[in-house]
């Protein structure tokens, strides 16, 4: 039988599935049923910088509205008995995740400022976690912030948050770079010690009848595989660091498509929100069974070994791709 | 220990650690003492041996009154806190708590009784119309005071097995903060005897050792059984002065049952109990260091009284004696204390224990916090010098009727060393709050003597707070606000305009401004009048601009943190780098339990602020700006020019009597006249994107955006930028439409703007009403809106009301109240207004409607250019429902009357005439007019009829026009305090509207939970989020099967609010209407007031249904006027601070709490859903027995 091990962030991972954020992995529940169904690894629901703030400033301005200003009421809510900040949940989750279960938590983190990641990282690394994981992602809406500018803003919070904390830390990037290799090349220089290939967010829609904009949020498609398959390639073997891929892995065959890639982990939200924690169980065998017919012998053998380096047609992996497709296409 | 705490809380701080059990309901000014009892019970603060207390929130003060006296007869040691009104409703317990010797404590925030008027403010009716109860009576004076004489009833109470109601000031005492030494947990445990707790539970209720109370007696052993407690009371005193005697061996402080401060030879002797003591005592030493023979003595224990102590505390040398009471009790021989202190000197003199009688006269004083100065005290030691010194006197107003009044010297000041600080901040600015921050500082950390009392508005928006900060080397006594200080501060520049700020500063004092403009600029942007007292005060003047600062550390509109480092940098009492220190430790302490990001941000604040304190060069001379005189115009009424106008003007003290009315009647219609330029941002209106839908001016909470529609000829003379657009209308051809603002009335809250639905095709930010800076607009629309207000008013029968559009082209008779910017009720009453408000009367409960409704100095209900508009009325909170029931019985007998008149001299009138009066039933604007025409008519034939009859007829004539009556007010009356009374109203025939605008909460006292706090919603008296669900009042109605019912949320249905409000006026028997109002106690952001209704019902949390009665057997009186849930409750949770608040502080309770009101939901929809399709009718609703208003519908009214 092939070993499915996997090292990633120098964990060594029985498989190489790990459940990324979700709310599966919200709770404790979520997380005891993804490691019943064989997750080697997971990922707790990011921690927004941006939104703890925007929380507390909200409690603050409700429980201040129209108080002591009015001779009959000094106030008008209850000052509340206790005060838990989405970090101290975090925080409570990273510490019960630990104490449940036997593979490595990692915690996940979107900052804006420094001085509010570093401090939040190091508590994340005091309750417990294994690994820290940055979400990297900004709009970077304002035409008058550089591209370049805020690149290395963003270099200097992965050093910061690095010369805070001991454990291992991955990077989570969104595609939207112009030189995303030069990019993944410095995250990992300043300090990351893995990269996770890409992230989704909430996308503004717009309701057609009020003309408002909508928040939305879909789950991916297997075919939102192919940007974070690309990358993975073109990065394996070209940063000293591991590799995660997430967005679009549905099936134990996209899971393998990775690994050939050049992933360390094979990172997965949606599918397990569509089918259950107990599609982990499933692409296991799915991707034991592949692996023997094809006779592999290890997961290990299997990594990288169609990346760009690897691959007798580098080229694939750039630009011109396209016309090719088409081309294929038409022939078709 | 040495702490700074106001009185509520030093009286609840002692009750709440004696206590088992506290049965509490809230009302001003006593609230807080039930308030903190709560939370501290709920964060597990135990009593003196261990337990926690049980606090128990009932529906009034007499259920309150009633668990008291149940917890008592269970051998409990039980207390409760409440005031006025309250205490009220407690008496019929308190007599039988007395009667059954059963040991408590009831804390009293005295308060005025309403009578011609309600006040919320101070004085001693309320505790005095208790004095027959049988409780003692114990009053305190200071916050010190009400924190010992707590203790001192606790214990006293135990021992005598005499029920004690200990007292204090409301506002001056209750809400004073003052540094005090607190009594230790020791010191309580060596007063209150552990034995005769023992014997006090062995007396208890207990099928174990069965007994009987209140028996039923006779004629045979009533009155001896009445006499058998006297024992007990007679010993009181000395227990009382025990007690004093214990509580002085441990603290030093000492009391005695008849204080005495003054000349031991004095002559002239002032009687007085409460917090005017200390002001007395301040002025007695002064005149005694001043070689004069004065005194004064304060009965500690009024209840029993103690004569003898009495007698013994007076000096043998006393020859007058003024006694001063702080209530009025009408026709009687002399307020209580006069007549008491009268029996006690008389006794005395008939026993032989003292030679002859002082000469005593009474006098009132401060009722409804009136001021009580050092002046009014050396008035009436004066008056007592005189040879016939005056009785039964009044002193602190001028009384112009009666002449009982004493003039006072204004200027006579007693006050020693210390420093006084003023500052005029905005509600919500975090003003009140810094200014309790600095005394806490100063009274905690400085070994100095701190004051604070803060002096509230009457409005809820845009109110102005005014703290009286003093800080000294000795004790402070003086209870009355600051009339010279060394500091004044200005919290927004807004208020020099029209507030006389610096009226209090004293020569030489520091004023220190927040203002935008830079030292340089901002002299020449100061009121030509405060420019002037600057110059004549020689004041230093300082500005900070405390906005900027609080914007750049990201706290928008919160200035505290910035104005106080500037203040305690003015005043000098403390070193700034200690003063600097201080405040970051008392924000990282107030606002610990807020998250790390408010403390940071707050933090910033303090440090920047002193860099942006800068001192102004006054000039010492040039020319002086020129005031814009005050608004009121020429043409304003005469009541207006004569007394609004000074109340306006903050001259309400100065008013005689003969310029108030005799009755409590005032004038509707003024608060037209009292423009308060909220608005930072007003609405702009772009005519070319308007759909004419109405929707801003139904939702506006303050009727500041109109709607009107006239011919487009009546616009011809307007002014340049007045906008129009053609009315879309099938009925009206020709027409204009305007939406125009009123910019001194708007407060800026947004609502209309949010509930636009007119977007640009080019641009959907841009709105048919958008929020533009009101300041460069202000001038140009106060113009258009005189125009506007010229414009002749459409004739109400041309557009029947029955859509929203036409409903808001009638003008709006409930107009600028001083509600919160964004409320959620005052729609609801603008509409009823505009639809009914030409023939509507109003009995409404006490709460927010009646203080926005009702509160001087103006009033929002209005007129109609034919002088008609609605009659309003408040009673009381408890009895609203009987109330207005009382209105709609009155006027069935007085149209009955009119109409057996009528029939009577139907001949002389002509018979046509009367007839056509006779018959009229119809609906609508058409018919009103009709049939007010006819009543024209009627008057002219009567006038040249002779004979009583006619002139009986004259008197009655208008009640032949159909009225409509609606009985108003909030879910804390309708669904708690005046449930019984709504309930048998709703049971009766008769035809009255009860519209219910439910909060959710107690709102006018600061949300505490009711009967309609929904499950899961935190609230005051359910911090730990609500346990069970709300009471389905409008099922509950439909249950008699008769009853309109409708539930109903403006924001989500316009239309529905507006039919079911159509529908309950025309329906001849009982109407329910319950409008789901937003309040600020929901944690939400009240401009999107409406979009919060919205969800409320989207997520089926709030469904929309009204339940018509009728007689057709096969019809389903109820209809479910609202979709199937779109939204989850929990997202709808999510946008509420009072459902998510307990995400935050228990997230595993909020889940549980959240989970079991989705499943109440759920089966509410299933429930409703099941209801719709029951076929009922109402076989007696054809025979009412009402059958003599006119107008009045007899059948089901049709669905249109």
């Amino acid at each position: 039988m092939p070993n499915l091990g996997s090292r990633y962030l120098g964990f060594q991972l029985r498989t190489p599935f790990v459940a990324s954020s979700s709310p599966l992995t919200g709770t404790l529940d979520g997380l005891r049923r993804l490691e019943d169904a064989g997750a080697s690894a997971v990922v707790l629901p990011s921690l927004f910088e941006e939104e703890l703030v925007r929380d507390a400033l909200a409690l603050h301005g409700a429980l201040e509205e129209g108080s002591e200003s009015f001779a009959e009421a000094r106030t008008y809510l209850p000052e509340p008995l206790h005060y838990e900040s989405a970090l101290d949940k975090l925080l409570e989750l990273v510490a019960a995740a630990k104490d449940a279960l036997a593979i490595p938590v990692i915690a996940s983190l979107n900052g804006t400022t420094r001085g509010g990641w570093t401090s939040i990282a190091r508590a994340i690394e005091s309750a417990g976690a294994d690994a820290l994981e940055l979400n990297l992602y900004r709009v970077a809406a304002d035409p008058s912030h550089h591209a370049a500018e805020l690149e290395q803003r963003s270099l200097e919070l992965i050093a910061a948050v690095r010369a805070e904390v001991t454990i291992p830390l991955s990077v989570k990037l969104s595609p939207f770079f112009t030189a995303l290799a030069d990019f993944a090349c410095c995250a990992v220089k300043v300090g990351a010690d893995g990269l996770v290939l890409f992230n989704r967010f909430y996308q503004p829609d717009f309701d057609l009848e009020t003309l408002e904009i909508v928040p939305t949020l879909t789950l991916s498609e297997p075919e939102e595989l192919r940007l974070p398959l690309r990358w993975v390639a073109l990065l394996h073997g070209h940063v000293k660091a591991s590799l995660a891929a997430s967005s679009g892995i549905h099936s134990a065959r996209d899971a393998l498509k990775v690994l050939l890639a050049g992933a360390d982990a094979a990172m997965m939200a949606s599918a397990l929100l569509k089918r259950g924690p107990e599609l982990f169980r499933e692409m296991e065998q799915q991707m034991t069974r592949w692996l023997e017919d094809h006779e592999y012998q290890s997961v290990e053998q299997l990594k990288g070994s169609a990346s760009q380096r690897a691959s007798p047609d580098p080229e694939a992996f750039e630009r011109a791709q396209y016309l090719r497709t088409l081309r294929s296409y038409t022939k078709v | 220990m040495h702490v700074c705490i106001d009185g509520n809380e030093a009286a609840a701080r002692v009750a709440h650690r004696l206590s088992e059990v506290a049965a509490i309901y809230p009302i001003t000014p006593a609230s807080p003492m039930g308030e903190l009892a709560d939370a501290w019970s709920a964060e597990g603060r135990p009593n003196l041996w261990g337990t926690v207390p049980e606090v128990i929130e009932m529906q009034s003060e007499a259920g309150a009154a009633a668990v008291l006296h149940g917890a008592l007869q269970r051998g409990a040691l039980a207390t409760t806190f409440t005031a006025s009104q309250g205490l009220l409703l407690m008496i019929p317990s308190m007599f039988k708590i007395a009667g059954e010797l059963l040991p408590c404590v009831l804390h009293v925030a005295a308060r005025a009784v309403a009578t011609h008027a309600l006040s919320i403010f101070g004085d001693h009716s309320d505790v005095m119309a208790a004095r027959t109860t049988g409780f003692a009576l114990l009053a305190s004076g200071s916050v010190q005071e009400a924190h010992d004489f707590a203790l001192v009833a606790h214990a006293a109470t135990l021992r005598t097995r005499v029920p004690f109601l200990h007292f204090f000031d409301g506002f001056r005492t209750s809400h004073e903060i003052h540094s005090i030494e607190t009594l230790s947990d020791d010191d309580l445990r060596a007063m209150v005897s552990e034995d005769m707790i023992l014997a006090h539970r062995a007396r208890r209720l207990s099928p174990d050792r069965p007994a009987l109370r209140g028996t039923a007696q006779n004629p045979d052993v009533f009155f001896q059984s009445r006499e058998a407690s006297n024992p007990f009371y007679a010993e009181v005193p000395r227990i009382v002065a025990e007690s004093f005697a214990c509580l002085a061996e441990r603290t030093g402080r000492t009391y005695q049952l008849v204080d005495y401060v003054g000349a031991p030879d004095a002559e002239r002797v002032l009687v007085l109990m409460g917090s005017g003591v200390g002001t007395a005592n301040e002025v007695v030493e002064r005149l005694c260091a001043a070689g004069e023979r004065v005194g004064v003595a304060v009965p500690r224990l009024f209840r029993p009284f103690p004569v003898a102590a009495f007698a013994d505390a007076l000096p043998r040398t006393t020859r007058a004696i003024a006694v001063l009471d702080r209530t009025k009790e009408p026709g009687s021989a002399g307020e209580p204390l006069y007549q008491d202190v009268l029996t006690a000197c008389v006794e005395h003199s008939a026993a032989g224990t003292r030679s002859g009688i002082p000469r005593i006269v009474g006098g009132r004083y401060g009722l409804g916090s009136k001021e009580f100065t050092p002046g009014m005290v050396k008035a009436v030691f004066d008056e007592l010098g005189r040879e016939k010194p005056r009785n039964h006197f009044t002193i602190g107003i001028h009384d112009d009727v009666s002449h009982t009044s004493l003039p006072w010297d204004r200027t006579f000041r007693t006050e020693g060393p210390g420093v006084r600080a003023v500052s005029f901040g905005l509600g919500s600015d975090g003003s009140v709050g810094a200014a309790k921050s600095s005394v806490k500082i100063i009274g905690e950390q400085t070994g100095l003597f701190a004051q604070g009392y803060f002096v509230y508005d009457s409005k809820k928006s845009g109110a102005v707070t005014v703290s009286h900060l003093r800080f000294g080397p000795a004790p402070i006594r003086s209870t009355y606000q600051i009339e010279l200080a060394e500091l004044v501060a200005c919290h927004h520049e807004s208020f020099l305009s029209r507030i006389d700020v610096l009226g209090r500063a004293a020569p030489g004092a520091r004023f220190l401004l927040n203002s935008p403009h830079s030292p340089t600029d901002v002299w020449d942007r100061l009121p030509g009048r405060v420019q002037r007292t600057i110059r004549e005060k020689e004041l230093e003047l300082w500005v900070v601009d405390a906005h900027r600062v609080a914007r750049e550390v990201g706290l928008a509109g919160r200035i505290n943190t910035v104005m106080q480092p500037c203040f305690f940098a003015l005043c000098g009492v403390l070193p700034p780098e200690q003063a600097l220190s201080a405040i970051r430790q008392s924000i990282e302490k107030a606002y610990a339990k807020r998250g790390k990001t408010i403390v940071e941000r707050n933090l910033a604040a303090v440090d920047r602020a002193l860099g942006a304190l800068q001192r102004v060069e006054v000039p010492t001379d040039g020319p002086l700006r020129t005031d814009e005189p005050a608004w009121i115009p020429e043409t304003a009424p005469d009541f207006v020019r004569r007394v609004t106008a000074r109340l306006l003007a903050g001259e309400g003290d100065l008013l005689p009597v003969s310029a108030l009315p005799v009755d409590g009647t005032f004038p509707t219609g003024t608060a037209r006249f009292e423009k308060r330029m909220l608005a930072e941002q007003m609405p702009i209106w772009d005519p070319t994107l308007c759909i004419d839908c109405g929707k801003c001016a139904i939702a506006c909470p303050h009727a500041a955006v109109r709607m009107k529609v006239y011919p487009e000829a009546a616009g011809a003379q307007a002014p340049a930028g007045f906008l129009a657009k053609l009315f879309r209308s099938r009925e009206l051809q020709s027409h204009a439409l305007t939406i125009q603002v009123a910019p001194d009335d708007c407060t800026g809250c947004g609502v209309c703007v949010e509930v636009c639905p007119a977007k640009s095709k080019e641009e959907v930010k841009h709105k048919a009403l958008d929020m533009a800076p009101a300041g460069p607009r202000r001038e140009s629309e106060r113009s258009n809106f005189e125009f506007f207000l010229q414009i002749p008013e459409l004739d109400r029968t041309r557009l029947e009301g029955s859509t929203v559009k036409a409903a808001q082209t009638r003008e709006p008779l409930f107009e600028f109240s001083g509600a919160c910017a964004g409320c959620g009720e005052t729609p609801y009453l603008k509409l009823l207004s505009q639809l009914f408000g030409d023939r509507l009367l109003v009995a409404n409960a006490t709460g927010c409607s009646s203080i926005f409704g009702g509160n001087l100095p103006t009033t929002p209900w209005s007129t109609d250019a034919e002088g008609r508009g609605p009659a309003w009325a408040n009673s009381l909170f408890e009895d609203n429902a009987e109330f207005g029931l009382g209105f709609r019985v009155a006027l069935e007998k007085q149209t009955e009357e009119a109409r057996r008149l009528l029939l009577a001299l139907a001949e002389r009138v002509g018979e046509k005439l009367a007839q056509q009066i006779l018959a009229e039933r119809g609906q609508g604007e058409g018919a009103i007019a009709a049939q007010r025409a006819r009543i024209q008519l009627l008057r002219s034939a009567l006038a040249e009829i002779q004979g009583p009859e006619a002139r009986r007829l004259e008197s009655l004539a208008d009640d032949l026009v159909r009225k409509s009556v609606w009985i108003v007010g909030g879910d804390g009356w309708a669904y708690d305090i005046g449930s019984a009374g709504l309930d048998h109203v709703l049971a009766s025939a008769h035809d009255v509207n009860v519209l219910v605008l439910d909060t959710q909460v107690y709102s006018n006292t600061g949300g505490q939970a009711s009967k309609a706090t929904p499950r899961a919603a935190v609230a005051k008296f359910a911090a730990s989020g609500k346990a069970v669900g709300r009471k389905d009042l409008g099922l509950l109605a439909t249950s008699y099967g008769h009853v309109y019912v409708a539930q109903v949320a403006l924001g989500a249905n316009d239309a529905h609010t507006l039919k079911a409000l159509l529908e309950a006026d025309a329906w001849a028997g009982p109407s329910l209407v319950i409008a789901y109002s937003t309040c600020i106690a929901h944690g939400i952001d009240m401009s999107q007031s409406m979009a919060h209704q919205r969800d409320a019902v989207r997520s089926g949390f709030w469904p929309l249904w009204r339940y018509h009665p009728g007689s057709d057997p096969h019809q389903r009186p109820f209809q479910l006027d609202s979709r199937e849930a779109s939204l989850s409750l929990r997202e709808f949770f999510a946008s509420e601070t009072r459902f998510s608040m307990l995400e935050r502080s228990d997230p595993a309770r909020a889940a549980r709490l959240a989970a079991l009101a989705q499943a109440d939901a759920s089966e509410r929809w299933r429930h409703y859903s099941a209801l719709a399709g029951i076929e009922r009718s109402v076989p007696s609703v054809e025979t009412p027995p009402t059958g003599s208003e006119p107008g009045a519908v007899r059948s089901p009214v049709p669905e249109d």
